[in-house]
């Protein structure tokens, strides 16, 4: 276990002191591919410098991963293609985007379930607060001071 | 000798924090007025002992003191004394002990204004802000000893980390923290009102003050933070969804939406236990960030090393407290019922819709942050998120607030009379409509479907609040300091808004490769590379590239973007330059050394970003205005208050 | 709807205790954060065929060691953690157990050679990744790493780090002895 904590220290170590930005100077023949290729490049995370997506890290991985990009575009293959492919070797923790599927249902569902709650729990306040107005007589100023 | 007694300080200060606590708290609930007097006494006898300790650390950082292990591993003797002095809060030991010092402060400002306040209330008040110091201080002094002792001596310093020698930085923490540990004043004052077993609306008046000064700092502090990784990352961005930025972006969501809910209780007495829960929501919010930050649970560029020992500690601290909290308003909410009414078009209406989608916003930007954790825990597989989630997702929430703000600031209370202020709002709402798409379109091109909706919100927003406002002020009116707040804090909103859309929508950002002599045209502007050179600085080596920027033909700047290696950490970091042209904004960073003279540099066109902070200052100045209102003030207002507050009343 | 009252209060209080859960969780894992799981764990292993180090020649192909236990171990002369596990490399070929194949990563090949020459050579073959394209078909993020692979030709663990005598003797050792009985 401390040896496990010790190799994950060193290489966290190892990468955080080489983990500068990076710029990319590729260029694609065809404007909709580089378009193509600049989003996934900011998509996809850079395994050894975590937070940086392949785009802006400037380790050697990230250059060798970008070339895929580059090539697999060039070869004609689809966004969703290539991301599969990256995650096939690096499981999905590449992705930023976390993939559509039933596994993460929860989390891409969350927002509109909690909105149907929000709106919920609004109508039910509101039809309570509505009816109250009828029973109270409490004065208030009426103007706009908060 | 000065760390020993620093350390000898703390030990004092952690006693003492335990009377504090026990006074505060024993004392009211079994009538002993002694004890209850004695609560400002523990208190202030703790503040001096956490200031000795900081005092005898800023010693030690200041006097190059390597006996002490937390300095020798973040100073340096060749670290300017600037840095010297901010190295103190450069990792985990000494953020800990700032964090502990702004609680003790805010401890005091509690206690020297609380004079109108029920002796019994300030004293609970006091005793659980004694309660957050003692577990503080135990965690420091169990865990994170700031003064433990390296022997023998170390010969120089390790040196604080090359991206953190920066002003931004030296002023970022301690306001942030500032922030931050204002929420736990809020979360005070809930407890003791759900200890007292009362909440009214005077209630909501003497935690508004607090609630929005704290609101008002951690505003900046999130600002800074944004702005100083703008220019010293030089990656052109300034918020990325890391885990450690939302760990203080839920409690600011949390926090606005309980100033709002907070006016709501004050002014009608309505949202009492919903205030309560928010009170005790942005301040467990805050303690979540320190969790995520120190506990090593969370991949993130920001965190302090990880160490689980201390993640198991501020667990077993998070559920004490909080789970505590959450404890005492199961018992006490069902007791809080209010019988007030109020129209569809009310102002409590917008402000119930304004808290209702800050609160699924935290709650979307909580779940993006921790669905590692849970993917990991209920072994769905590792998971990642970043800001493809969390923009779509986090602007869903915030869309529909934005539309609706203008029309909640013209609504009355009770009885919202929105009709009356139909024409206004459809006119305002015109006006904006016109203005946003004529900017979109007649200065910017390349828009995006959101372009004109959010240029429009933007508009509309600082139209209709200055629509009452103007009105008063030409009629001869007064305007209180309360609503001149509101006003600025939403007006400030609304630039955000303008800033926010712009940036996402123009920003043009392209890597080159240059040979001295070329040029590069990139977003209307040109850029001629001139060639690089060696610099040198106080405690680094670098090279500085000079590149003339042209528009049309006409001269801008010369900018001078930088690589430095720093002679102890060897580590390398790029300065950007920064250049402010027609409102917009020009990055150049410096990349690699291609061979042969040529150097790659990455170009960015960001227009109107700076509105985005200018916008985060104008809403905290409008805190501040707004919370130092008279009717906060005069503690003799405060005692009224008191005396008028009727126990039990709904 | 008087009981309703008494429980809705409660539902912060029931939301807090599962989360806290989920971050005490969290904590026991957390020594594991940075070392991500391999998805290659229990597939087949990726097919490669790259020059030998030292017999330029010679290609080595994966397919050749189909049919026994193999270890595979990503390392560079560049890497300083590899520097470190040599040692207990060469203990492992002492061994006898299971042979191990090295595959040099984005290196320098006299560099490469120079230093198994120096050090003393642990490997039955070394393979040369110029390009990097093999090392990222295996998944490769950071060297060292060891792969463990079965005489199906299965993934059966990943070590990310410097090998250590307590991998060995706990996770790759027990794996084999298992798979030969």
């Amino acid at each position: 276990m401390r040896a496990l904590q010790q190799a994950a220290i060193a290489l966290t170590l190892m990468g955080v002191a080489l983990c500068a930005a990076a710029l990319d100077t590729t260029v694609l023949p065809d404007p909709a591919l580089q378009a193509r290729y600049v989003a996934l490049t900011h998509e996809l995370r850079c395994m050894q410098c975590q937070n940086e997506s392949i785009a802006d890290s400037p380790v050697d991985l990230a250059a060798d991963l970008r070339n895929q990009v580059r090539e697999q575009l060039l070869a004609g293959k689809s966004d969703e293609q290539i991301r599969g492919w990256m995650a096939a070797r690096y499981g999905d923790f590449i992705l930023f985007r976390p993939r559509y599927s039933w596994r993460n249902a929860w989390l891409w569902g969350a927002p509109a379930a909690l909105l149907l709650l929000g709106a919920g729990v609004c109508w039910r306040v509101l039809r309570q607060r509505t009816q109250l107005l009828a029973t109270d007589s409490d004065p208030v100023e009426e103007d706009l001071r908060t | 000798m000065l760390p020993e007694l620093g350390h000898f300080a703390l030990i004092l200060a952690l006693l003492l924090a335990l009377l504090q606590a026990f006074f505060g708290i024993a004392g009211p609930a079994l009538a002993r007025e002694r004890w209850t007097r004695a609560v400002s006494a523990a208190l202030a006898g703790q503040a001096v002992m956490v200031a000795t300790a900081v005092g005898c650390l800023v010693h030690a950082f200041i006097n190059n003191d390597f006996s002490v292990l937390y300095v020798a591993e973040n100073s340096n003797s060749a670290l300017p004394l600037f840095y010297r002095v901010s190295a103190l809060w450069g990792a985990h030991e000494g953020s800990l002990l700032l964090w502990i010092f702004l609680l003790a402060l805010w401890s005091v400002a509690v206690a020297i204004r609380s004079a109108g306040l029920p002796p019994n209330f300030a004293a609970r008040v006091l005793g659980v802000l004694g309660l957050v110091s003692f577990g503080f201080l135990l965690f420091t002094l169990a865990t994170s000893n700031p003064f433990m002792r390296l022997d023998p001596p170390a010969p120089d310093g390790r040196d604080l980390n090359p991206i953190l020698q920066d002003p931004g930085l030296a002023v970022h923490p301690p306001i942030l923290y500032t922030g931050y540990v204002g929420f736990a004043v809020a979360f005070a004052f809930a407890c003791a009102a759900m200890l007292e077993g009362r909440l009214d609306q005077a209630w909501a008046r003497w935690t508004r003050p607090w609630t929005t000064w704290a609101w008002a700092f951690l505003t900046c502090g999130i600002a800074l933070g944004s702005f100083w990784a703008y220019y010293e990352l030089g990656w052109g961005g300034f918020w990325f969804w890391d885990p450690v930025e939302n760990a203080s972006f839920m409690p600011w969501l949390v926090g606005t939406a309980l100033v709002h809910s907070l006016a709501v209780t004050d002014k009608r007495g309505l949202f009492k236990s919903w205030t309560l829960l928010l009170a005790i929501l942005a301040f467990s919010l805050s303690m979540l960030g320190t969790f995520l930050v120190r506990s090593g649970v969370l991949v993130s560029v920001h965190s302090f090393a990880a160490d689980p020992s201390r993640g198991m500690f501020i667990l077993a601290f998070l559920i004490i407290m909080i789970g505590g909290a959450l404890a005492l308003y199961a018992w006490r909410a069902p007791l809080l019922k209010s019988q007030a009414g109020f129209e569809l078009g009310a102002r409590e209406s917008f402000l119930l819709f304004n808290n209702v989608l800050l609160v699924i916003a935290a709650a979307t930007v909580l779940a993006g942050t921790l669905a590692p954790l849970i993917s990991d825990a209920l072994k769905l597989g590792t998971l990642s998120v970043g800001p493809p989630y969390f923009n779509p997702t986090f602007m869903l929430s915030m869309l529909p607030l934005m539309g609706l703000l203008a029309l909640g600031i013209h609504a009355n209370w009770k009885r919202g009379r929105l009709k009356d202020k139909q024409r206004t709002l459809l006119v305002t709402l015109l006006a904006a409509a016109v203005l946003g798409c004529g900017v979109v379109f007649g200065i910017y091109s390349g828009a995006h479907v959101l372009t004109p909706v959010g240029m429009t919100l933007g508009i509309w927003i600082l139209l209709a609040s200055l629509v009452d406002p103007l009105d008063r002020w030409r009629r001869g009116l007064s305007l209180s300091r309360a609503v001149l707040g509101m006003t600025i804090a939403h007006m400030g909103l609304g630039v955000a808004v303008l800033g926010l859309t712009t940036v996402q929508s123009f920003t043009v950002e392209r890597d080159v490769a240059l040979a001295p002599g070329q040029v590069a045209r990139v977003g209307g502007y040109e850029l001629r590379f001139q060639g690089v050179k060696s610099v040198e600085g106080p405690n680094y080596d670098g090279i500085g590239g000079t590149f003339v920027l042209t528009r049309n033909g006409a001269a801008v700047a010369v900018m001078t973007p930088q690589k430095r290696q720093f002679w102890v950490q060897h580590q390398v970091t790029s300065e950007t330059a920064i250049t402010l042209n027609h409102g917009n904004n020009v990055l150049l960073a410096l990349g690699d050394d291609l061979g042969a003279g040529r150097w790659s540099v990455r170009v960015q066109i960001r227009p109107l970003v700076s509105l985005v902070w200018l916008a985060a200052l104008i809403m905290a100045i409008g805190g501040f205005v707004a919370s130092s209102d008279r009717r906060y003030q005069s503690t003799k207002a405060l005692a009224v208050a008191a005396g008028a507050a009727v126990p039990g009343k709904a | 709807m008087t009981v309703r009252r008494f429980l809705v209060p409660l539902v912060p209080l029931a939301v807090f205790a599962v989360l806290a859960v989920v971050l005490a969780i969290g904590i026991r894992h957390s020594p594991d954060k940075g070392i991500i799981v391999s998805p290659l764990l229990g597939k087949p292993a990726p097919q490669f065929a790259l020059p030998a180090l030292l017999e330029p020649a010679r290609t080595v192909r994966s397919q050749d060691f189909q049919g026994h236990w193999y270890l595979l171990n990503v390392w560079g002369t560049w890497c300083g953690e590899c520097r470190a596990e040599h040692q207990m490399l060469l203990r492992v070929k002492e061994s006898h157990a299971v042979p191990l194949i090295g595959l040099d990563w984005k290196d320098d090949d006299a560099q490469a050679q120079a230093w198994l020459t120096q050090l003393g050579n642990p490997y039955d073959t070394v393979a040369v990744d110029r390009s990097g394209r093999a090392a990222i078909d295996w998944g490769v993020y950071g060297a060292p790493e060891t792969f463990l692979i079965s005489p199906a030709g299965i993934v059966v663990y990943k070590h990310v780090g410097a090998l250590t005598e307590d991998v060995w003797t706990r996770e790759i050792l027990p794996r084999v002895q298992a798979g030969k009985s």
